[in-house]
């Protein structure tokens, strides 16, 4: 790896969960390094230990073997500086959209001070949801309530963003909206980016390298750049290398379900 | 579009705007809220006024209707108040105690695998004892006052409680606790902020089961022993034979058990309109 500063590095890490079936591998020999504001995909099925990988990540479990560390440091517990975005929104239906962005500072510290409330209104406006401030979840599409999940993972201004499925509950036209507009706001605000996804085309799309996993247990079987340039747009996902790399994606993701 | 083709379109649509306003009676019947079952209501009222008369049933087997309310003005409204008061204080209290008891015991068998394995079990134990059977010695123990009448009530409405907030507290989605540890948040916040507002729509419904259960405690109690409440008035009733007076006593019990309800369920919508599907906001 050259001098950039590396966000993340996982050496040699193993994920052993007890079940009531014995022991399951998750994770088996994971070595991974993501560079800072790099934005990496991890493709694979389900079961494969995506979410692992990010909550290992997020400090909220411990690997069984091996090394996780963010910025160098060795990962004990959560850090201020990595947000999280979920499969589902999951906001608090009771509180509005602006309650729901605020409420890290609320939960963290006991308090909501006017410096959040102005930060909650810039990450609002950042995800395009200006005006909606007073809106209960329940009266938003799926869409809308993934970037109100988006606007609270960005509103401590995290400097790592790791995104588990994020778009994987919203129908397909909102999903390739919602990328691009990921996209644009981390062209902006640069950070670096874990995103967790089974769809090839979102990968190809979003990131500049694409992690491909194996299941049972979860090994990475490829590694791989991007070959796009940015900024990207619908026209540049149909040129023919672009192609012909999302169906070597594709090759490598059904002969490894093959091989099983 | 053929200069023909309109007349028939406005025949079609003007048949159709005629027809939607005359919806069948039954339909209309089914979408009005209150009238059908107040119908329903007088419809047996009728049927049980004229039933006691033709075949001339004596009030102590069946009283009429009529005779019921009779049974009201038997008694002077500040007697009606006393018994009332005194039923309605024990089933307050008692629930009142039930919930504040239950929902630490349901924090804790939420949140410790530990306590849940240990005192579930118990809980459940002490659900299947018979609480009409144990009232008596109750009574012995604590006296003749309040306070063995509250217990009685309180052991009659905790268990839904209990359980309603326990599987409540645990209905949370993962991701919110998984946010709140990323967050290192103190572990009482998870429960003031995420885990007890997300158990709202389930609390609630043990709210509305234990009251009416409350009423049933405190009557439950004054059966054994007591010489005021409605409880103590229907039994008191009976055995002089006084039967309208003891249906007037029924009635009113159904009447405090509907508000009591009725007023949770209000609670409910002013204070969490949100826990409510969306239909009922
Ligand atoms: N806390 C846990 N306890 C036991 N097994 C787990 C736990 N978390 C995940 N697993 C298992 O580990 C495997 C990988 O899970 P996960 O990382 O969630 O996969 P993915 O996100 O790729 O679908 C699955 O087989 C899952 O059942
Ligand atoms: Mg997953």
């Amino acid at each position: 790896m050259p001098v950039a500063q590396n966000a993340i590095d996982f050496r040699a890490v193993g994920q052993v969960f007890a079940t009531e079936s014995g022991p399951l591998t998750a994770l088996d020999a994971v070595d991974l390094s993501i560079a800072q504001h790099e934005f990496v995909a991890v493709l694979g099925p389900s079961g494969c230990g995506k979410s692992t990988l990010l909550r290992l990540t997020a400090g909220l479990m411990l690997p069984s073997e091996g090394a996780v560390s963010v910025f160098r440091q060795p990962v004990t517990r959560p850090r201020d500086d990595v947000g999280i975005v979920f499969q589902q929104a999951t906001l608090l239906p009771w509180a509005s959209v602006l309650d729901n962005v605020t409420f890290p500072a609320k939960h963290k510290r006991g308090r909501v001070s006017a410096m959040d409330r102005d930060r909650a209104a810039e990450v609002i406006a950042a995800v395009g949801l200006k005006g909606f401030e007073a809106r209960l979840p329940a009266e938003l599409s799926g869409g809308m309530q993934q970037r109100v999940g988006i606007a609270r993972a960005l509103f401590l201004n995290p400097d790592i963003l790791l995104m588990d499925e994020p778009f994987s509950a919203l129908d397909a036209l909102t999903r390739d909206a919602m990328g691009f507009e990921l996209l644009k706001l981390w062209q902006a605000s640069p950070k670096t980016v874990m995103f967790i996804t089974h769809s090839i085309p979102e990968a190809v799309l979003l990131a500049d390298r694409v992690i491909v996993m194996s299941a049972r247990p979860g090994r990475i079987i490829a590694d791989i750049p991007v070959p796009l340039g940015r900024p990207r747009d619908e026209t540049a996902l149909r040129a023919p290398e672009v192609q012909d790399f999302a169906a070597h994606l594709r090759d490598l993701l059904i002969a490894k379900e093959a091989a099983q | 579009m053929s200069a023909k083709a309109d007349p028939d379109l406005k025949a079609v649509t003007g048949s159709l705007t005629r027809k939607a306003p005359s919806l069948p009676l039954t339909e209309r019947l089914i979408a009005m809220p209150v009238v059908l079952p107040l119908l329903t209501f007088a419809v047996i009222l009728v049927l049980w006024e004229s039933a006691t008369r033709v075949f001339a049933i004596p009030s102590f087997i069946l009283p009429a209707p009529t005779r019921i309310i009779e049974g009201f003005s038997a008694v002077p409204p500040a007697r009606w108040g006393a018994h009332v008061w005194a039923t309605l204080r024990v089933a307050l209290i008692g629930y009142l105690v039930a919930i504040v008891v239950s929902l630490p015991i349901a924090v804790g068998l939420a949140k410790s695998r530990l306590m849940s394995r240990a005192f579930y079990p118990l809980l459940v134990v002490i659900q299947s004892v018979p609480v009409v059977a144990v009232a008596p010695i109750i009574i012995v123990v604590l006296g003749t006052d309040d306070a063995p009448r509250v217990v009685i009530t309180f052991m009659i409405a905790f268990f839904p409680l209990v359980v309603s907030m326990t599987t409540g507290l645990m209905a949370t989605p993962p991701e919110l606790i998984e946010l709140s540890r990323s967050l290192r948040a103190p572990q009482y916040r998870e429960i003031t902020q995420i885990r007890l507002p997300y158990a709202i729509p389930y609390i609630f419904s043990g709210l509305k089961i234990s009251v009416t259960l409350a009423v049933i405690g405190a009557v439950v109690a004054e059966f054994v022993a007591a010489d005021v409440g409605i409880g103590f008035f229907i039994q008191f009733s009976t055995s002089m034979f006084r039967l309208p007076q003891a249906w007037a006593g029924l009635v009113v019990l159904v009447a405090m058990s509907l508000l009591l309800f009725q007023a949770v369920s209000l609670a409910q919508r002013v204070f969490f309109p949100w826990s409510l599907p969306k239909e009922r906001r």
